[in-house]
C-alpha cells in the first residue's frame, strides 16, 4: 500500500469518507478548520453532502438528522464547539442514533487557546450532557492510528446504535505523518439503508409500521426501562470495547499512564530514563472510556509510583486513581494551557516523584 | 347512506392530548389531508421539538422523529441530504421556532433548503406552563409576565414571517389562522402550497398558523377563537408575503 | 539513525515547504518521518518554522528537545534558535539575509548565499530550494534523486512549467 504524507486534519477527513461518512455538518474552529475545508470539496464527489452550519449546535443536529434517516454522519469540532454539541450528542444518545464525533481539542476553560490540550477528557468520557449515558471514546496518538479508528469508529456505532468518539487534539491535528489510506466503503443506497437500519427514517414506503424516533418519555417507569436498557448496552461496551496498550518494562518502579499527543512524549520520556538508568512502563489507553481497568490490576510488586501525564489539570487521574485502588502512590505530571512539556521536563519531575516517595 | 367527510388515514385513530378548544389537532389534520392528496403520506419524514408539538407523532402516520429544542430545521436539513426525494417538514411552535431556535430556522432559510416549515403560533409557552413567547401580544398575561407583557421590559412581539420573507432562500412564506371555517379552508390551501414549492424543489417554505391556546390564555375554546380574530390578526396580519412568480 | 532537524524563517520564505519536502523525500526513501509545523502565535507574528524528523525507526515523539540540523533562513531565527542545536550538530545559514554568525565553537556552520543565488538564477523566490539543496547536500539526510522524484509529485499541472527552475535551484549546492 503506497505511503502518503498528510496532514492530520485532512487524513481525519478522508478517513471518515472511507470509513463510509456521506455526510458532514461544521463549524469553523481553529485548530481542526482543515477538516470542513476539506470536506466542503471532497465530500460531494463520493455523493455525499457538505453544509456548512451557522454553529456546532445545528451541526450535531443535523448530524442527528443524517443519522436518523440511515446515512453514516461524521461531525468534527474542538473543545468550545464539542462544549455546544454536548445536547446533540446526550440526545443522540437517548434516540440511539449511531453518528462518529471528532474533537480536536485545545487548552480552555471558556475560549482559552488554540493549543493542544487534553482538559475535555472528563467532558467525553463522563458524558458532558445531561442525563445518564455514554459514549466510546477512542484516544489515537498517530495520525494512521487516528485513520484506523476513525473508520472503525463507524462500525461500532451502527452496532450499539450509539454515538462514538475520536478524541485527537490540536498536535495531531497540525502535525503531518505518512499514513496509508484504507479503500473506501462505498455509501448505502436507499435500498440498503431499509435494510440495514430498519429503525430508520426512510419514507414509510411498503413498511407495515411506521418508525418514530424519540427521546420525551414523561412516565418515570418508562423513561427508567428506557435508561435501563442503555446501560445493558453500556454494559457491553464495557465488555467489548476496551482496548490499550503497554510500553516499556511493565516491571518497573515507575508506570506511566498517557493518552495520545501525551503517550508519545511519555515514551521518549522512557528513553531518557532508562540513558539515567531508571526504568518505567507505560499503560496507553485507547480507550477513554470504556477506561481499561486490567492493566492497574495487574500492576507489578515492584511498581513504586503511578503517574498520570496529562495536558489537563488532572481528569485521566481520577480513572488512574480508581483502578489503582489505593495499592500504590498515584502522582501528576502535567502542563495546561496549551503547552505540552517537553519529554525532558516529564522525565525530570518522574525521576522526583521516584525520590521523594523512596 | 353518502359518506360526506372521513378521517384521513394520515391521522392515527387516536384520541389527542391536546386541550379542549387547541387546534393543534386542526392544522395536525389538515397537514395530513394535504399529504394524503397528495400521496406523500409513505413518502415523507417529519421532525417534532420540544413543545406540546412533540407529541405530534402520536397522531402523524408517518416516519418522525422527536428533536432538542428549536432544532428541528438543523434536524430536518440533514434528513433532507440522505433523503433528497422525500417530503420532509416540521412542525413547531412559537417559543420553540421563535425564541431558542431563532438560529436555526432563519439558517434553513437562508441555505434555500427545501423543506417545509408548519409554525403553530400561539403567542405563549404551551408545554411548560404559559410563559411568555417573543409573539406574546403586548399587554398580554403570562406567568413571566404577569401584568401583562410590556414593551419597555420584554421588547415587541417578533413578527416571523415578515422576518423570513426578507431572506431569499424562504420562496413560499404565508401566515394563515384556524379561528373559523373560512380560515382554516384557506390554511389547508397554504400548506399544500408550501409542500408543492417542496415538491418542486425551489426552496423553502413556510406556513405560520395563528393558533389557540384556551388553556394558557384563561379563555373559552369559543373566546379564545375570538381573540385570534380581535388581538392576534390585527398585530399578525394574514396573507402570503412571498411565492414563486407562477403561484 | 535519527535526524532531528528544525527549519525557521519568516512567513513567505518558504520554510514550511522545504521541511515537507525533506519529509516526503524520506518517506520516499522508506524512512519514518514526522512534520511538525509551529502553529498560532508564532505564526501569526510573521515567523514560521517547523521540526522533522528522519528516521530508521519508529518515531515516538514528534517534538524535539535539541536539533541536530538546525536550517535558519533570517537573523532573528538564528538568534532565537541557535541554543536549540546539539552539540556537534550543524547550522545552516543563508548568509543573503543573516549577518551573525553562530557564536559557538561546537557547532558546525554551514554558509549558504539563498538569496543571492536565487537572483543569478533569475527568481529570488526559488532561495528555500537553493538552501534545500544545500541542506541535502551538507547533510545526506536524503538522496538529490528523491528530492527530484518529490519535486515531480509537487510542481504537476498548472505548477508543472515551475518544475525546470526548481531542479536547477536544487542542484545549485550539489
Amino acid at each position: 500500500m503506497e505511503k502518503i504524507l498528510m496532514k492530520g486534519n485532512e487524513a481525519f477527513a478522508e478517513a471518515a469518507m472511507r470509513g463510509g461518512a456521506g455526510y458532514y455538518f461544521g463549524y469553523p474552529i481553529t485548530p481542526q478548520n482543515e477538516i470542513p475545508e476539506y470536506m466542503s470539496h471532497e465530500l460531494e464527489k463520493t455523493g455525499g453532502a457538505f453544509i456548512q452550519a451557522e454553529s456546532e449546535l445545528a451541526a450535531v443536529n443535523m448530524a442527528y438528522g443524517a443519522a436518523a434517516a440511515g446515512g453514516r454522519a461524521f461531525i468534527s469540532s474542538s473543545s468550545p464547539g464539542l462544549a455546544l454539541m454536548q445536547e446533540g450528542i446526550s440526545f443522540m444518545c437517548s434516540v440511539e442514533v449511531p453518528v462518529v464525533i471528532l474533537n480536536v481539542s485545545r487548552g480552555g476553560p471558556g475560549v482559552g487557546g488554540i493549543q493542544p490540550g487534553q482538559a475535555d477528557y472528563m467532558q467525553a468520557t463522563r458524558g458532558g450532557g445531561n442525563g445518564d449515558y455514554h459514549v466510546p471514546v477512542y484516544a489515537p496518538s498517530t495520525i494512521q492510528e487516528a485513520i484506523d479508528m476513525i473508520c472503525s469508529a463507524y462500525d461500532v456505532a451502527d452496532r450499539y446504535r450509539n454515538p462514538v468518539m475520536v478524541l485527537a487534539d490540536g498536535m495531531m491535528g497540525q502535525m503531518m505523518e505518512p499514513v496509508v489510506l484504507p479503500p473506501a466503503r462505498k455509501a448505502s443506497t436507499y435500498e440498503e439503508i431499509r435494510r440495514d437500519k430498519p429503525w430508520s427514517l426512510t419514507g414509510k414506503g411498503d413498511r407495515e409500521e411506521r418508525n418514530v424516533l424519540k427521546s420525551l418519555r414523561l412516565q418515570p417507569d418508562v423513561l427508567e426501562e428506557h435508561v435501563m436498557h442503555l446501560f445493558e448496552k453500556y454494559d457491553r461496551m464495557e465488555k467489548e470495547l476496551v482496548k490499550y496498550e503497554t510500553f516499556g518494562n511493565m516491571d518497573s518502579e515507575i508506570i506511566f499512564v498517557a493518552f495520545g499527543t501525551m503517550s508519545r512524549l511519555v515514551a521518549e520520556s522512557i528513553e531518557i530514563l532508562a540513558e539515567r538508568g531508571i526504568s518505567a512502563g507505560m499503560i496507553r489507553p485507547i480507550t477513554l472510556w470504556p477506561f481499561p481497568v486490567k492493566p492497574f490490576e495487574e500492576l507489578s510488586p515492584s511498581t513504586k509510583v503511578v503517574i498520570s501525564a496529562e495536558l489537563s489539570m488532572g481528569q485521566l487521574i481520577a480513572d488512574v486513581k480508581a483502578s489503582v485502588n489505593g495499592r500504590v502512590p498515584v502522582r501528576l505530571i502535567n502542563r495546561v494551557g496549551g503547552i505540552v512539556p517537553s519529554s525532558i521536563e516529564i522525565a525530570d519531575r518522574a525521576q522526583k516523584h521516584l525520590e521523594e516517595l523512596a | 347512506m353518502k359518506q360526506v367527510f372521513a378521517v384521513t388515514r394520515g391521522m392515527l385513530p387516536a384520541d389527542t392530548s391536546y386541550c379542549p378548544g387547541c387546534t393543534h389537532g386542526v392544522a395536525h389534520r389538515l397537514i395530513m389531508e394535504c399529504l394524503d392528496e397528495m400521496g406523500e403520506l409513505e413518502n415523507t419524514i417529519a421532525v417534532s421539538p420540544i413543545g406540546c408539538s412533540i407529541v405530534a407523532h402520536q397522531y402523524m402516520n408517518i416516519d418522525m422523529c422527536e428533536s432538542a429544542h428549536g432544532r428541528a430545521p438543523a434536524v430536518a436539513s440533514g434528513i433532507r441530504r440522505v433523503h433528497p426525494d422525500k417530503t420532509v417538514f416540521t412542525y413547531q411552535g412559537d417559543g420553540d421556532l421563535a425564541s431558542i431556535g431563532m438560529g436555526e430556522i432563519i439558517h434553513a432559510a437562508h441555505r434555500g433548503e427545501k423543506f417545509t416549515t408548519f409554525f403553530i403560533n400561539n403567542a405563549i409557552y404551551g408545554m411548560t406552563g404559559g410563559q411568555m413567547a417573543p409573539t406574546t401580544l403586548l399587554g398580554q398575561k403570562a406567568t413571566t409576565a404577569i401584568y401583562g407583557r410590556q414593551k419597555e421590559k420584554a421588547g415587541s412581539p417578533l413578527r416571523i414571517c415578515e422576518m423570513l420573507s426578507t431572506v431569499e432562500g424562504a420562496v413560499y412564506v404565508e401566515r394563515v389562522a384556524l379561528n373559523s371555517p373560512a380560515n382554516v379552508r384557506k390554511a389547508k390551501k397554504a400548506i399544500r402550497n408550501a409542500l408543492e414549492v417542496q415538491k418542486r424543489g425551489l426552496g423553502f417554505s413556510f406556513v405560520e398558523m395563528l393558533s389557540s391556546c384556551p388553556t394558557n390564555w384563561g379563555k373559552t375554546p369559543y373566546d379564545a377563537l375570538q381573540w385570534i380574530q380581535d388581538a392576534m390578526i390585527p398585530y399578525y396580519p394574514l396573507g402570503v408575503f412571498r411565492k414563486p412568480e407562477d403561484m | 539513525m535519527k535526524t532531528r532537524m528544525f527549519f525557521a524563517g519568516s512567513g513567505g520564505q518558504g520554510i514550511l515547504l522545504m521541511g515537507q519536502l525533506i519529509a516526503k523525500a524520506a518517506m520516499y526513501e522508506g524512512k519514518e518521518v514526522t512534520f511538525m509545523p509551529s502553529y498560532g502565535p508564532e505564526m501569526r507574528g510573521g515567523t514560521a518554522n517547523c521540526t522533522v524528523i528522519v528516521s530508521d525507526s519508529t518515531i515516538n515523539c514528534p517534538l524535539i528537545n535539541e536539533a541536530d540540523v538546525l536550517i535558519v533562513m533570517n537573523q532573528p531565527s538564528l538568534i532565537k534558535f541557535e541554543g536549540m542545536v546539539a552539540a556537534g550538530g550543524k547550522v545552516i545559514i543563508n548568509t543573503s539575509l543573516i549577518e551573525a554568525r553562530p557564536g559557538r565553537d561546537d557547532i558546525e556552520c554551514v554558509e549558504v548565499d539563498a538569496n543571492g543565488k536565487a537572483v543569478e538564477l533569475g527568481n529570488e523566490k526559488t532561495a528555500n530550494m537553493i538552501m534545500l539543496g544545500a541542506i541535502v547536500a551538507s547533510t545526506g539526510v536524503v538522496g538529490f534523486d528523491s528530492i527530484d522524484h518529490v519535486l515531480q509529485t509537487v510542481f504537476t499541472g498548472d505548477k508543472a512549467r515551475f518544475l525546470p527552475l526548481n531542479e536547477k535551484a536544487v542542484r545549485v549546492y550539489a
